[in-house]
């Protein structure tokens, strides 16, 4: 029977460090509650997120990943947000043609002031996640895993 | 540069159905600086790849690698022992990539990940446009430099034609009468009588016409590839 640790999901939340990872860190500091599925990477700028990058962490069994950067006008480096929305646009495109659910990724806009925002987002992709189920590949890991261990 | 564009995954997995052990290669010329098939583009596919197939419940080994250039024997040479212990190679360098690893790697099977679309240059990030049909007969002297075979939906060698209006082409109003650029490129630079210039009726032999064609620069040759 797996425990509680193997049933957790997994949303990787790569955050710009000028907005969201502050904002993050403004929620801790209000102490308000966002959900523990959600495991931050801080990203200089979400412009530096590469559609490759989230395939491996989909692709490594993340159920989720969430994109947060500055409020769009708001970037740091002028428009990488906006780059990042683009790319996400078109990674949403590519998991549909893999076949997975291209909800499974979501890119959010947020100021560093806004610590309620982020764990407002934290929870409603969360949510999302855990309606859609456990990534296809979670499990198929988990299957083959068992196969080798009991054959 | 060689301009192309990734085939869509449905076909690409069609292509590769029935082999288990998939090789992409990518390519790091044209097709890198076209974001189609560079080291990027073939992880993603790669990933991209062993997702679908893992998801149809038929996993596949996809690995990838990029070669600097291939459309040269000296750049695909070092990856022979990679092809032969793949059980299909996805190329997704150009037309030329995919048939120079058909020639060098006699054995193995290679299908196209890419659609080789044509030769032209990006007008802006993210756009790229036709400009050369490598007819193998410039005329780029005496057209203000704007090729028509290549821009004119009917290579015309003496337009514009009835369907350029206000200078867009009728088979799309966002596609400019190549005719019309040179007429105002002529008129701009004071050399207007060229366009008074009939073109006789072009050679097509020096084009596709003419079957494949080849170059040969005796001067270039290695003697030991002539003796061969």
């Amino acid at each position: 029977m797996m425990n509680d640790r193997e049933n957790a999901f997994h949303i990787v939340a790569y955050c710009c460090h000028y907005c969201a990872y502050a904002a993050a860190d403004l929620a801790g500091v209000l102490r308000l509650r966002y959900p523990a599925e959600i495991k931050i990477v801080e990203l200089p700028c979400t412009g530096r997120i590469d559609a490759r990058e989230i395939l491996l962490t989909l692709e490594h069994g993340a159920d989720g990943v969430m994109i947060a950067g500055c409020l769009e006008g708001d970037c740091h480096f002028q428009d990488g947000n906006i780059n990042a929305r683009r790319r996400i646009e078109r990674l949403k495109q590519t998991l549909s043609e893999i076949g997975m659910d291209p909800g499974r990724i979501e890119m959010y806009n947020l100021s560093s002031a806004q610590g309620n925002r982020f764990a407002e987002v934290a929870t409603e992709m969360t949510e999302r996640i855990i309606e859609l189920g456990p990534s296809p590949f979670r499990t198929m890991v988990r299957i083959e895993d068992a196969v080798e261990s009991n054959p | 540069m060689i301009v192309a564009e990734q085939k869509p995954l449905e076909e690409i997995k069609s292509l590769i159905a029935d082999y288990q052990n998939v090789l992409v290669v990518g390519c790091g010329t044209c097709v890198t600086v076209c974001f189609a098939g560079g080291e990027k583009e073939a992880g993603i596919l790669a990933s991209s790849l062993r997702m679908a197939t893992k998801l149809d419940g038929n996993t596949k080994q996809v690995d990838h690698l990029v070669v600097q250039r291939q459309c040269e024997w000296e750049y695909i040479d070092p990856i022979k022992e990679q092809v032969d212990k793949a059980d299909i190679v996805l190329s997704i360098g150009c037309g030329i990539g995919v048939q120079a690893l058909v020639e060098r790697f006699p054995d193995a099977i290679v299908v196209p990940g890419l659609n080789t679309t044509f030769l032209g240059l990006p007008t802006e990030q993210g756009i790229w446009e036709e400009r050369c049909a490598a007819c193998g007969e410039c005329i780029l002297g005496l057209t203000g430099g704007i090729c028509p075979i290549a821009r004119c939906a009917k290579q015309l060698l003496n337009g514009p034609c009835g369907g350029s209006q206000n200078g867009m082409c009728e088979i799309n109003p966002d596609t400019p009468c190549a005719w019309q650029l040179i007429y105002d490129k002529l008129e701009s630079q004071g050399r207007l009588e060229l366009i008074m210039e009939i073109f006789p009726s072009k050679d097509w032999s020096n084009s596709r016409d003419g079957g494949p064609r080849k170059i040969t620069r005796e001067d270039l040759r290695l003697a030991a590839e002539e003796t061969e």
